[in-house]
């Protein structure tokens, strides 16, 4: 009989964690990791690209354009950093909203691109040339497909994390995107060199900033519920 | 004595399966189909170390000891990426795809034809060169794309063949000419980041992946994974495809054919094909200078 009423008040206490975890798990607290990416050192400079071969792309550029491998702001903030949870992130469902990625001007739009494995993903092109577009992903599989001038956009999901799918338009070789593939939720350098990640539970993170020049470097955070986490990247400039 | 042989058979039997099945792993247990041919990966595995390794490589990785004196690396099996595939861009290729390739060599690459070893032989290489990668377990094969009938060869067809050479910017890689020229063709490179060539359709060569028209359609339309050649699937109309592919056939000038006959057939033909031949001799010899 005693036995019974003991576990009877075990099985009452289990259940009490388990609603309290799954509410905790339906309702993210709001939990916030932000930043700043800057660099140390001197970048180097960018390279004029001449786009000559394709006129109806040069035309659209009044000053002509530069490399994108390394772009910085003020301060020495280092703009385009994917910073991503790289362990410890939630399982969630990819949202549904499609990314977009461009072709104007025969560069890609943006130049570094990430979304969430399975979210899809509508490539257009707003160009008067065709382009094709070559992802070259090692952990997805590997495509190349043309895309006309003013062909219907073309929708794409990608099944497997990869940091990240460089992506080429053999036509035009100067033409160069990063498509960063994440599982959990992610934030992006802006010219100030900051970056936020929202809507995290409390917990422990792994946090991981990849540049496409400069590599990737990690750090562990903890996140408490209303108190957010300040986290820095400096990268040595190379 | 009779019922003896046969037991001694099955005991014999038995000790054999029960030695060699737990030796065998998941990978070790792929199999190929290829038409009444039923490959084994443990099979495959010595004939690959017999032939295949020397430029493929011990891992299958491609870097073998040749390795690195071709142009066109060999392929890598890890990544299981294929040229010559039946299958949409992005897709493995059935095992037909291989054991074709196998059969034919690959074409202005190192890759010699093997016709000298057997259908079972090829069908058990097959099946073990599709260990190297993981893809084979979790992936399946690409559903190969369907390909109408060819219809008849016309004067139409080639002439909006033409047409599609210039909406789909074929000539952008490949020249105005079909002479492999174009204005980004010394910039392309493959996935091992090696100079490529695109096709030089006037030297009139067998295509990278098969010699009939059936293959040259199949060439556009699913892309050669791992080089510059993109898929043409989305832009072009299937009945559309085959006027392309007869006007391909006209720009290979030293490459006979029912469609480069009916081209010169005409007076715009018989200028453009005689202005895009060659004369003369290797020396020079003929030529006017």
């Amino acid at each position: 009989m005693r036995i019974n009423q003991r576990t009877k008040r075990l099985c009452m206490a289990s259940l009490a964690v388990l609603v309290v975890l799954a509410m905790a798990h339906a309702r993210p607290t709001g939990g916030t990791i932000s930043g700043k990416v800057t660099y140390e050192g001197t970048p180097a400079k960018s390279k004029t690209i001449d786009m000559s071969k394709e006129p109806s792309c040069a035309q659209q550029h009044a000053t002509p354009v530069t490399t994108e491998t390394v772009v910085t702001g003020p301060n020495n903030s280092l703009e385009n950093v994917v910073v991503y949870i790289s362990a410890g992130a939630p399982d969630e469902s990819a949202p549904s909203q499609p990314v977009k990625f461009d072709q104007k001007g025969c560069q890609y739009l943006p130049h570094v691109l990430a979304f969430q494995v399975n979210q899809p993903l509508e490539i257009t092109n707003s160009d008067q040339t065709s382009h094709n577009i070559h992802p070259q992903a090692t952990k997805n599989s590997e495509w190349n497909k043309s895309q006309l001038a003013g062909a219907a956009p073309m929708d794409v999901t990608w099944n497997n994390e990869e940091v990240a799918i460089p992506v080429k338009c053999n036509v035009h070789p100067w033409m160069r995107a990063y498509i960063v593939v994440v599982k959990g939720p992610y934030g992006m350098s802006d010219e100030s060199g900051a970056f936020k990640l929202d809507n995290l539970a409390p917990g422990n993170y792994t946090l991981t900033a990849w540049h496409e020049t400069y590599g990737t470097q990690t750090q562990t955070v903890t996140v408490a519920a209303g108190k957010p986490a300040t986290v820095s990247f400096t990268f040595k400039a190379k | 004595m009779r019922t003896l042989t046969t037991k001694s058979i099955r005991i014999f039997l038995a000790l054999l399966a029960v030695s060699v099945l737990p030796a065998l792993t998941a990978a070790q247990q792929m199999e190929s189909h290829v038409g009444k041919w039923t490959g084994h990966a443990d099979t495959g595995k010595a004939l690959y170390f017999r032939y295949c390794w020397g430029c493929h490589g011990f891992r299958g990785d491609g870097n073998g000891e040749n390795g690195p004196y071709l142009n066109i690396l060999p392929r890598n099996f890890v990544a299981a990426t294929f040229k010559c595939r039946s299958t949409p861009t992005g897709t493995l290729p059935t095992d037909q795809d291989l054991y074709n390739t196998i059969e034919r060599g690959v074409n202005n690459s190192n890759m010699p034809s093997w016709i000298t070893l057997t259908g079972q032989n090829r069908a058990d290489l097959i099946a073990f060169l599709k260990t190297f990668s993981p893809r084979w377990m979790t992936e399946k094969p690409g559903e190969p794309i369907h390909i109408p009938a060819e219809p008849k060869l016309t004067l139409e067809s080639i002439k909006h063949g033409q047409e599609l050479f210039q909406k789909l910017e074929c000539w952008k890689c490949h020249g105005q000419e079909g002479r492999g020229d174009g204005p980004s063709a010394s910039t392309l490179t493959d996935n091992n980041d090696q100079p490529i060539r695109p096709y030089n359709f006037s030297a009139g060569s067998r295509f990278k992946c098969g010699s009939t028209n059936e293959d040259l359609y199949k060439i556009f339309n699913t892309g050669l994974d791992g080089t510059p050649m993109p898929s043409f699937a989305d832009v072009v109309k299937p009945d559309e495809a085959w006027d392309l592919v007869h006007f391909l056939r006209t720009l290979q000038v030293t490459h006979k054919s029912p469609e480069l006959t009916m081209w010169e057939s005409t007076k715009e033909g018989a200028q453009q094909v005689a202005s895009r031949k060659l004369s003369g001799t290797p020396t020079g010899s003929g030529v006017d200078q």
